[in-house]
Order: C-alpha cells, then sequence, then structure tokens
C-alpha cells in the first residue's frame, strides 16, 4: 500500500533541502559543465569521430546521463544520512509502509534528477546541436524514468551500506564505474567484449542510449546510438520496475 | 484500563537475552516508569512495544491490538521521543512539526493548528522558523515531545528523555512531562535510570538484567526499605545504644561516629527520642529512603552510571547484532 500524504511529505523534505544547500546544487550543476566543455572541449580536437557529430557533440547525452546518476544516487544515498543523524527512525515509527518511504525516496530522487538535466539540457545551442521540441520533450521523458531506475538503484544500495564511510566506496567502485561503462565517453561498440558485457548490465547504457537516438538521430558513423530506441526505453523502463521492488523489499529488510 | 498489557515477553539478540519473560500492565492516563540500569532491556522493550522489532516470544499488546500482528492500528495511537533526536537538524522547528502531521495523515483542515498548538506548548512559537541545528537539547527534546503529541496519541513513549541535558533543562522539562496525562489525555511510558527522576511516576517497574525484580508506587517501593532512617550524634555512643535498645526495643547501628536507627515514621520518633535520651544528643538527622535505596536493596549494587559500564557493552552487542539481522 502507497500513503500519498507520505510519498508527498517525502518529497517536499528533499526539495526544501536541496534547495537550501546551495554548494550541493552549484556543485551537481558544475560537474557536467566541467566534464562537457574542459573535457569534451580538449577532446574533440583530438578524437577523429568520422561521421556528422563532434565529440564535444557525442558526449552531451553522456553527460546528461552523468548528471541524473549522480544526482539520482545522491539523492537516494541520503537515506544512510537519515539513518546515521536518527532521522530514519521518525519515519520507521509512523503508521505507514516501508514501501511508501521507497516510493517518496525514489520520485524525489526522479524530480531533482530531471529538473537538473534539463539546466544542462539547455546548453544545447551552444554545442551547435539542433534538438526539435519532440526530441526534448522525449528526452525529458527518458530523463525521469532512468533517474527513478537509478534512484531505486541508490535505495538498493543504501540499504545495504549503514555509516557515511561507505559513501567513498560506493561512488568510486559503483559509481564511476558505472559512468565510464555506459557508453557516455565511447561508443559501447568500440569496446573490448568483456567490457562490453559490464554495459549491457547496466542501465544507465540503455539511457544514454536512449538520449543518443533523440539527441543526433542523423547520425550513422561509429558514433551513432548501439542499440534500438524502442529497445532502451523498454530496457530502462523494466529496470525501473524491477529496482524500485528490490529497493522496496531491501529497505523492508534493512530497515 | 490497563492500555499496555504485556505477558512473559522474551527478547534474544543471538546468545542475548536483552528481555527475559517480563510481564506487567499500564493504566490509562498515568505514568509508568521503567527504571533500571543500561543494558537491563528498557530500550528493548520500548522497541517491541512501538512495533520497531518483534518480540522471540510473549504477547504486549497496546490499545487492545498486538503490537507484533497489528503494528499498523498500535502506531496510530503512539508517540515516540527516542533516547537520541529524530529531528531533520536541516529543517526549521515548524517544518519538523509539519513533516510528522503529513507522516500520521492529520486531518488538512487541523494541520496548521495542530502545528501552531505544539509550538506554543513546546514555547518555541518565537523558534519555529529556525533550523534545528540552532537548538539547545532542552528546546531539540521539548519540540520531540511536541511533536509525539500532534497526532493525538494514547501513549507517548519516553527513552531516557533527560539524558545529556543539563540539571536546568532536566527540571523544566519534568514540569513539562508531569503535565502531559492531565492536559493531552495521554498515558506516559518512559524509561531513565535516574532515580531520583522516577519519583514522578504513579507506578515504576524495575528492571535488571531483562528482568522486573519489583513493582509499585514510589511510595509503596520504598516501603521495602522498611522506613526513615535517624542519624544520631551522642556523647556517647555506646551507652545511647543500650539506652535506644531498652527504650524502643529497636537494635542500633554504629557507623562513622554516628549511630542509626531505621524506624517506620521518622518525623515522630525524633521528639520521642530527644525527650528520653535528650541530654545525650548532640545531633539529629533523619533521611527518607530514596528509590536508589530501593535499587540498592534489591540487587545489592548501585544502578550504573552513563559512564561505561558492563551494560554498555551488552547494548553495543544487541545494537550490532540488529544491524545484522533484525529490523522486521
Amino acid at each position: 500500500m502507497i500513503e500519498a500524504n507520505a510519498v508527498y511529505v517525502i518529497v517536499a523534505r528533499e526539495f526544501k533541502k536541496f534547495i537550501r544547500e546551495k554548494s550541493r546544487l552549484i556543485s551537481t550543476i558544475a560537474r557536467p559543465l566541467v566534464w562537457l566543455f574542459l573535457v569534451g572541449g580538449g577532446m574533440s580536437r583530438l578524437v577523429p569521430t568520422g561521421g556528422g557529430v563532434s565529440y564535444m557533440q557525442f558526449i552531451f547525452p553522456g553527460i546528461l546521463g552523468m548528471t541524473i546518476l549522480f544526482t539520482s544516487i545522491f539523492s537516494s544515498i541520503s537515506i544512510i544520512w537519515d539513518k546515521e543523524f536518527g532521522f530514519m527512525k521518525e519515519i520507521l515509527v509512523a503508521p505507514i509502509s516501508r514501501f511508501s518511504v521507497v516510493i517518496g525516496k525514489a520520485t524525489s530522487g526522479m524530480l531533482l534528477s530531471t529538473i537538473q538535466a534539463v539546466i544542462i539540457l539547455a546548453f544545447f545551442p551552444f554545442l551547435g546541436l539542433s534538438i526539435g521540441p519532440l526530441e526534448i520533450v522525449g528526452i525529458i521523458f527518458v530523463c525521469a524514468i532512468l533517474a527513478f531506475a537509478l534512484a531505486s538503484f541508490g535505495i538498493v544500495l543504501a540499504s545495504f551500506y549503514e555509516s557515511y564511510e561507505s559513501f567513498s566506496v560506493i561512488m568510486n567502485f559503483i559509481v564511476m564505474p558505472m559512468f565510464f561503462l555506459s557508453g557516455a565517453m565511447y561508443p559501447v561498440k568500440l569496446m573490448p567484449p568483456i567490457l562490453q558485457l559490464f554495459t549491457k548490465v547496466n542501465p544507465l547504457t540503455f539511457g544514454v542510449d536512449a538520449l543518443k537516438h533523440l539527441t543526433f538521430p542523423l547520425e550513422k558513423g561509429p558514433m551513432s546510438p548501439d542499440f534500438p530506441f524502442l529497445l532502451d526505453v523498454l530496457v530502462i523502463l523494466a529496470a525501473a520496475v524491477v529496482l524500485v521492488i528490490i529497493g522496496g523489499k531491501a529497505f523492508e529488510r534493512k530497515g | 484500563m490497563q492500555i499496555i498489557k504485556v505477558d512473559n515477553l522474551v527478547k534474544r539478540f543471538g546468545a542475548i537475552t536483552a528481555v527475559d519473560g517480563i510481564s506487567f500492565g499500564v493504566e490509562e492516563n498515568t505514568i509508568f516508569g521503567f527504571l533500571g540500569p543500561n543494558g537491563a532491556g528498557k530500550t528493548t522493550t520500548i522497541n517491541i512495544l512501538c512495533t520497531l522489532i518483534a518480540p522471540t516470544s510473549g504477547n504486549a499488546s497496546l490499545d487492545g491490538h498486538d503490537c507484533y500482528s497489528e503494528s499498523a492500528e498500535v502506531r496510530r495511537s503512539i508517540g515516540i521521543v527516542f533516547q537520541d533526536s529524530s529531528l531533520d537538524k536541516d529543517l526549521t522547528a515548524r517544518e519538523n512539526l509539519m513533516f510528522h502531521a503529513y507522516l500520521y495523515d492529520v486531518p488538512k483542515a487541523e494541520r496548521k493548528k495542530r502545528v501552531e498548538d505544539a509550538l506554543q506548548f513546546a514555547e518555541l512559537r518565537d523558534r519555529a522558523d529556525n533550523l534545528i541545528k540552532t537548538f539547545s537539547g532542552g528546546m531539540k527534546r521539548r519540540l520531540e515531545v511536541a511533536r509525539g503529541l500532534i497526532h493525538r496519541p494514547k501513549v507517548l513513549f519516553l527513552d531516557e528523555p533527560t539524558l545529556g541535558l543539563d540539571p536546568q533543562s532536566r527540571q523544566n522539562l519534568w514540569e513539562f512531562i508531569t503535565d502531559l496525562p492531565r492536559k493531552h489525555d495521554v498515558t506516559i511510558f518512559m524509561t531513565t535510570h535516574y532515580m531520583e527522576e522516577a519519583e514522578v511516576c504513579d507506578r515504576i517497574a524495575i528492571i535488571d538484567k531483562g528482568r522486573i525484580i519489583e513493582s509499585g508506587s514510589p511510595q509503596e517501593l520504598k516501603k521495602i526499605i522498611g522506613g526513615d532512617v535517624i542519624y544520631l550524634k551522642t556523647a556517647d555512643n555506646k551507652k545511647a545504644m543500650e539506652e535506644i535498645k531498652g527504650l524502643f526495643g529497636i537494635e542500633a547501628s554504629e557507623k562513622d561516629g554516628e549511630i542509626f536507627i531505621s524506624v517506620p515514621k521518622g518525623e515522630a520518633c525524633i521528639p520521642e527520642i530527644i525527650r528520653k535520651i535528650g541530654e545525650q544528643v548532640l545531633s539529629v538527622r533523619m533521611q527518607r529512603p530514596t528509590l536508589n535505596d530501593v535499587f540498592l536493596k534489591l540487587t545489592g549494587k548501585e544502578i550504573r552510571e552513563e559512564n561505561a559500564s558492563p551494560g554498555d557493552d551488552i547494548k553495543e552487542a544487541v545494537r550490532s547484532y540488529r544491524r545484522r539481522h533484525d529490523r522486521s
């Protein structure tokens, strides 16, 4: 059972805290821009793409994926903070189901990530990309379902880690590899076969791939998307459903 | 009517038995105190009553609902103030209260009013929009108690409510708590290991090593000691002791140059002594029994203090066990 009032207030709390923490807002916006313009800008001169898009344009969908990945995971990891500082007890003794808590956390991760992805998306004209209004709607949709899936994944992680010391472990051994093995920085089809295996169990791969379809639909060269668009969307939707259920179970078990 | 009923409750964490077959009942709209040293099983019992953990065996019910199988009903009728603060320190006082009102589905029309009332009650109206991280320990506790009452619970649990507070804040908090049953029509279930603080309770259960060793009102418990103790300094202790034995038939003892006798009614006995052996008496003082004396008599030891003690080891073991297994 899901209590709407509980989901609403959990989301409202995350938003209030997010708006108050200016440094968090700035850093989550600044990080993708640094990657896009400093890494992407530099590499553009080095990497011949052999197609219509420049390297900087190529990584744009990946950078959107990065924004979503970091914000979603970070948002869900706040469960660890709540446990550490005792606030989680207030939630756990309330007459609401554990699943409402998970839905509330996943929804706040989804909304916060999507808002930030939209801010980054607004930079597309500076990259010489032209994206139509229909594609923009599609990008926002893909961002939202991807964010929900990743925030649910974050809840699974948060259920298994107890203290905030584990935060750097999660960042270095789970989040960063997920980013590099998603086709965000280089096409999946150019990776060694073993690494390709990892990309295929990574929901971010399919999110980034769907965003590539929407960002440069006409690209045919080595930088083109690796999977069919429909497959991408179905995988993300399936991942969202499966991960939120696992998240719910894990949270129920470990509190 | 008994609002809380506990029958032969047992909770084991691996090899450790935290609660070892306790039974008790709590009358509606009274203050019930659970008294015992750290690691005695107080918090474990509260966690079972609050539906946070499942008992190994036995029953606990609250307002007629089983704390394990009917946890949803139980949760609606309880408020809890945990040992450690469970406020969100990055939100304001008002936001914390509002969060609670939503979480407990307080009707929309009443939310604002109940939050304002709680702020008023906690005497924090002028700090309502300040972040919790700027609050003192006493302010946080008052706010937590007020928050626990927002959804009009039938029972309010207070787990060591004064832990870590300075004496002044403690005193204020107690005045605040003793008024609750009358003002808010609520039953208070509290734990403490400060004996003197348990005096405000209507009934007390003394718990040690997971078992209830005695229960009753503070007055009843003090009777276990057998009345007041009178201390006398006299010119000749030996002679005085003999005279007391001859006159009152009471065996007196001597300690640190003072003789002392235990009598049921000290205030009536003192004039009697002065009349009979007045010339020898240099000084006289009387001591009423404290709950500390009761605990000492029942367990043969002082209640352990807050610092590291064998109880803390058990607590730590229980915590780490729960991290690994429980949380059902």
